[in-house]
């Protein structure tokens, strides 16, 4: 190869220019980040819980079990609603009969009476799955039967899941569980179903007090969206890293 | 080459054959990896249109409304209009096809659910009208005296 004094110069001083880029430089986007940097408008699910208002009525769950066809009786469901009960020696009481399915009538709590005046605060949590960011049970699935849509929502393919459980381990927040009749892995989907088609879900439509409401984080104008955005919310569990999108008002430190 | 080197060669070229076959006519043509990563998107595309296409059981007030305009409008003055009528009368999937008549759950339970008197400070259970459920006519109906579709009027 001929090499003039003037090529070799050229690609020294080349090689010297690329040697100082960094390293992010040379990084390849994904088509996801492409479109995210584009701004194109997308869809990213979330969840609203406002504690506040929950009155631990239970029509949320009851309308998630008969909509999502969760067997009814069996003691698993896709949320559920817990009541905290804290009391003036520091003690917290917590309890979740059914799931909260028929909700809260006796202020007996696993058959313990309080004294009401005892009683320093009170409330009612309901809980779903956090469809999260970094979704641990997604990470795990050995066989791809459950995955994260494009919209955010983590799913499970009834088809394709083996029934192996290490996703209802991984899940940090208890959400999963097995379906009785399927025999598969279970979770909320967001009501996915319902979702699709700009409806709400079912057991947002079931809530008198508004308590929970389901947004797009991606459109600036969602009023779910312009709450988790300018107001104080919280989220569960936040140091496993997991990235939850159900965001709630009003969360106590007592909440676990 | 000797045979003791090349049938042991053909058995694994073989195995690796029936593998491939195999693979092709069990995983679905749209199984891999469909989204933002092997990480979180290997799965079957097809199962996300599975899931879309499952049927709703709660249709919602709108609706109720298109037959029973009359109640829903009686309803919507009340203090009771955020509840939703399938919260009582169950899912309307189906009806008025199959099922013809809804179920109305006319239990105390599904009142007490709400009017169970809690002594919760801080929580909005607090602030609703209760009644202790042992004390207040204990068995009997509440709907024989409240109306449920608008709880300030008699019932009539």
């Amino acid at each position: 190869m001929d090499c003039s004094r003037r090529t070799l110069l050229k690609s020294a001083c080349a090689a010297t220019a690329a040697a100082t880029l960094p390293i992010s430089a040379f990084r390849l986007f994904s088509p996801a980040e492409c479109r995210a940097e584009t701004g194109k408008p997308g869809t990213r699910w979330i969840f609203l819980v406002d504690t506040e208002k929950c009155v631990g009525c239970g029509l949320c769950v009851k309308a998630c079990k008969l909509e999502n066809e969760v067997p009814y009786d069996a003691p698993v469901t896709r949320t559920w609603v817990e009541r905290y009960v804290i009391t003036s020696d520091g003690k917290s009481h917590i309890d979740s009969p059914m799931g909260g399915r028929d909700g809260f009538t006796s202020p007996k709590i696993d058959g313990q009476e309080i004294n009401p005046k005892e009683i320093t605060k009170a409330f009612f949590v309901p809980k779903l799955c956090n469809q999260c960011d970094n979704p641990p049970c997604v990470q795990v699935c050995p066989v791809g039967a459950t995955y994260q849509t494009s919209d955010g929502v983590v799913l499970v393919d009834r088809k394709w899941c083996i029934g192996c459980g290490y996703c209802i381990m991984a899940c940090p927040y208890g959400v999963r569980f097995f379906h009785p009749e399927y025999k598969v892995a279970e979770k909320c989907t967001f009501c996915y179903h319902r979702i699709s088609k700009g409806e709400t879900t079912a057991c947002v439509q079931a809530c008198p007090f508004e308590a929970r409401k389901i947004g797009n984080l991606r459109d600036p104008d969602d009023p779910v969206t312009k709450i988790v955005m300018t107001q104080r919310v919280g989220v569960l569990k936040d140091e496993y890293g997991t990235k939850p999108q159900v965001f709630y008002l009003g969360l106590d430190r007592n909440v676990r | 080459m000797k045979n003791h080197v090349l049938r042991p060669l053909w058995l694994v070229l073989a195995a690796i054959a029936l593998l491939l076959a195999v693979r092709y006519l069990v995983v679905p043509s749209d199984f891999g990896v469909n989204g933002r990563s092997f990480t979180y998107g290997f799965h079957r595309l097809s199962n996300v249109a599975d899931w879309q296409k499952f049927p709703d059981k709660y249709l919602g007030k709108e609706y109720c409304q298109d037959c029973h305009e009359e109640k829903v409008t009686e309803n919507g003055s009340s203090k009771h209009r955020n509840i939703q009528c399938e919260n009582c009368h169950g899912p309307a999937y189906g009806h008025p096809d199959n099922p013809e008549k809804l179920p109305i759950d006319r239990s105390r339970e599904l009142c007490l659910r709400c009017h169970s008197q809690l002594p919760y400070p801080g929580s909005q259970r607090g602030q609703l009208k209760g009644i202790d459920p042992e004390r207040h006519n204990p068995g009997q109906p509440c709907a024989e005296c409240h109306n449920p579709h608008h709880p300030d009027q008699e019932v009539g």
